[in-house]
């Protein structure tokens, strides 16, 4: 637990988006009740929890897919559902989980499609909107693809041209809903790296993140729910300890620095869990 | 490597689309279109004229285009010939226009809007429910007059449709479920306006079930003028509504995310494509098929990964419409009973491929 000590202590920073004693959920379920949570300024902030914790309701939050039934969101200092939704758009990209490409549309006309907080009817296609796409499709290398229909990608190219998409929005903050899920290995740790350039240019962003270690290893701020509160919040070397895993997952564990970045990483114990 | 950076792949920071594309770029200007959609749509607009120049040829007085493009044009030419192809036929051909673009769109939105080629205003439902609000002004308060019976078929329509979606709904609009129960409404209207036909004197029925077949004979400068104003405010309406509308296509979430308000959108959409339906329901009549066809042909044509691209899906619904009026013209019946044969044939094709599709 070296790691720890040497860590810089950590100043506080202005919150980018917040959520104030909100509570949250759908038409018949209470999913989270009295939350606060902050999203600090240029961090790069992972959420982690068990399944149906939470983590995507609370991202639907902070994205305003779900209005809050008390309490509220709070973007740069205004009130979230203060802002036309196009300044939103302008302001906070997300890349949710349940997105359709229709039949047929090639991999530039989606990246393209990022662009629409900042057009209208006669500015349709800017230097600017060209440049944002390019750029966008560059960084995640999907230029080769351009001319591609969508539906002819692999699962790992395709959310590549998803994430490009949100990049040509060109947000200072971006949201991202479970973004590695059914992707391979590699392919996840590729978009975890380009996440990670994005944080260090300047991005604040906040993901859902299914596997404990790599959130541990990309996060500069993790959140951890359970059952709809937040349990702890901090820097991964605070939040990732063997006692709060097993407090949020039931799951035994030890925590170790991690051999390559020197992140805590979570090994399960060979035992099964206990009864809790 | 960082979308802040411009470190383009190609020279200049170019976007491939993967085929022709121009842009055109001055003052706040900044429009881009595919080059393929501006030779389809050139295409398409001389195949309309030459229609156009044969429909105002046919009738009682045969004209040779030659004939027809110096009474347009010429204000020295023969007198008779003038008097026939511009006040007499010219509205006619206007009217195929104007009905035929409109329906295209109406059904360009529909279509949009359940994702799937169906889902177009003839056959969910709602250009019946405008026939049967048409049908209602004519019949039981006795007008003809147009704005009257616009005022009724953009009633039925508006009802119609409200009806399909609260009897869809179920947590949500499955567009499937939506198509389906279109179906039954439309069916449900169509006997209730026979039975208003059967319950009016014989002249009146004879009179409604001859415009109800879709025609577009009788009709002047005097109808045009309201339908092309009313026409020119929907155009406007429905290109301010499409640009947001085309995103829904990728999912709810998506959409917002991108800055489009989806309930508003959605509801916006639904009273224009309704809105444009009635206005031709009420000029014409039901004319089945224009808004079934029009887009998926437009959409083939430009090879476009949407329905929703209302330039050339009008221009196509427009050359559609004036064939049909050609032929209508030839065989002396109405328009509507044109569209509707070919319209029959198509219904059943797309059906068929549907489930095939759903089967497989």
């Amino acid at each position: 637990m070296t790691a720890l000590t040497t860590r810089p202590a950590r100043t506080p920073v202005p919150a980018r988006l917040e959520v104030i004693d909100a509570s949250l959920g759908y038409a018949r379920r209470t999913v989270c009740e009295h939350l606060d949570v902050t999203v600090p300024d240029g961090s790069f902030t992972v959420i982690i929890g068990p399944n149906a914790c939470g983590k995507s309701t609370l991202l639907r939050a902070l994205s305003r897919l779900l209005k809050p039934g008390t309490g509220r969101v709070v973007l740069d200092g205004r009130a979230l559902d203060s802002y036309g939704t196009k300044e939103v758009a302008r302001r906070l990209g997300l890349l949710p989980q349940t997105a359709q490409a229709p039949d047929g549309i090639t991999v530039a006309d989606l990246v393209a499609r990022g662009r629409h907080p900042h057009q209208g009817l006669l500015r349709q296609w800017t230097e600017e909107d060209e440049r944002a796409v390019a750029d966008a499709m560059a960084a995640t290398s999907v230029t080769d693809l351009s001319g591609r229909p969508v539906d002819e990608l692999s699962g790992g190219q395709r959310q590549r041209v998803w994430v490009a998409m949100v990049l040509a929005q060109r947000t200072p903050l971006l949201l991202l809903d479970e973004p590695t899920t059914f992707l391979d290995i590699a392919h996840q740790i590729d978009l975890l790296e380009l996440f990670a350039d994005l944080h260090r240019t300047g991005h604040t962003l906040v993901a859902v993140l299914h596997d404990l270690n790599q959130a541990a290893r990309y996060a500069s701020h993790l959140i951890a729910l359970r059952e709809g509160r937040v349990v702890a919040t901090g820097t991964p070397w605070e939040v990732v300890t063997a006692d709060l895993v097993e407090e949020v997952f039931g799951l035994p564990c030890r925590v170790v620095p991690d051999p390559v970045t020197d992140t805590p990483m979570v090994v399960p114990l060979a035992r099964p869990r206990s009864t809790r | 490597m960082t979308a802040t950076t411009t470190a383009p792949h190609r020279p200049g920071g170019r976007v491939d689309f993967g085929r022709t594309v121009w842009v055109w770029r001055t003052g706040p200007l900044a429009l881009r279109v595919d080059r393929r959609s501006v030779l389809v749509c050139a295409v398409l607009a001389a195949v309309t004229a030459v229609f156009g120049v044969l429909t105002l040829g046919s009738g009682s007085l045969p004209l040779t285009p030659a004939q027809v493009l110096s009474a347009l044009f010429d204000p020295d030419a023969d007198h008779r010939a003038r008097l026939v192809v511009v006040n007499w036929r010219l509205p006619r051909l206007l009217f195929a226009l104007v009905c035929g673009a409109a329906l295209a769109i109406s059904g360009a939105i529909f279509q949009s809007l359940t994702r799937n080629p169906l889902g177009s205003p003839d056959v969910i439902g709602f250009a019946s429910g405008s026939y049967a609000g048409a049908s209602v002004v004519m019949l039981l308060l006795g007008t003809a007059d147009y704005l009257a019976v616009a005022s009724g078929s953009l009633t039925g329509g508006a009802v119609t449709a409200l009806l399909v979606y609260l009897l869809a709904y179920r947590g949500g609009l499955a567009p499937f479920r939506l198509i389906i129960v279109g179906i039954a409404v439309g069916a449900f209207l169509s006997s209730l306006t026979s039975m208003m036909l059967l319950s009016v004197s014989p002249q009146q029925a004879m009179l409604a079930a001859t415009w109800g077949a879709g025609s577009l004979s009788g009709l002047g400068f005097a109808q045009l003028g309201p339908a092309a104003a009313v026409f020119a405010a929907l155009l406007v309406c429905s290109g301010a509504v499409v640009r947001p509308l085309v995103h829904l296509e990728m999912g709810d979430d998506t959409a917002a995310a991108l800055g489009v308000d989806a309930q508003r959108t959605r509801l916006l959409a639904t009273v224009a494509g309704v809105a444009l339906t009635a206005l031709v329901t009420a000029a014409v009549g039901p004319i089945a098929f224009v808004a079934l066809a029009a887009p998926q042909i437009a959409q083939r044509l430009t090879r476009s990964c949407t329905t929703l691209r209302i330039v050339p899906a009008a221009l196509t619904g427009a050359t559609l419409l004036v064939a049909a009026d050609f032929v209508a013209l030839r065989v002396d019946v109405p328009v509507g009973v044109v569209t509707v044969s070919v319209g029959g044939v198509y219904l059943a094709w797309l059906l068929a491929r549907q489930y095939a599709g759903r089967r497989r």
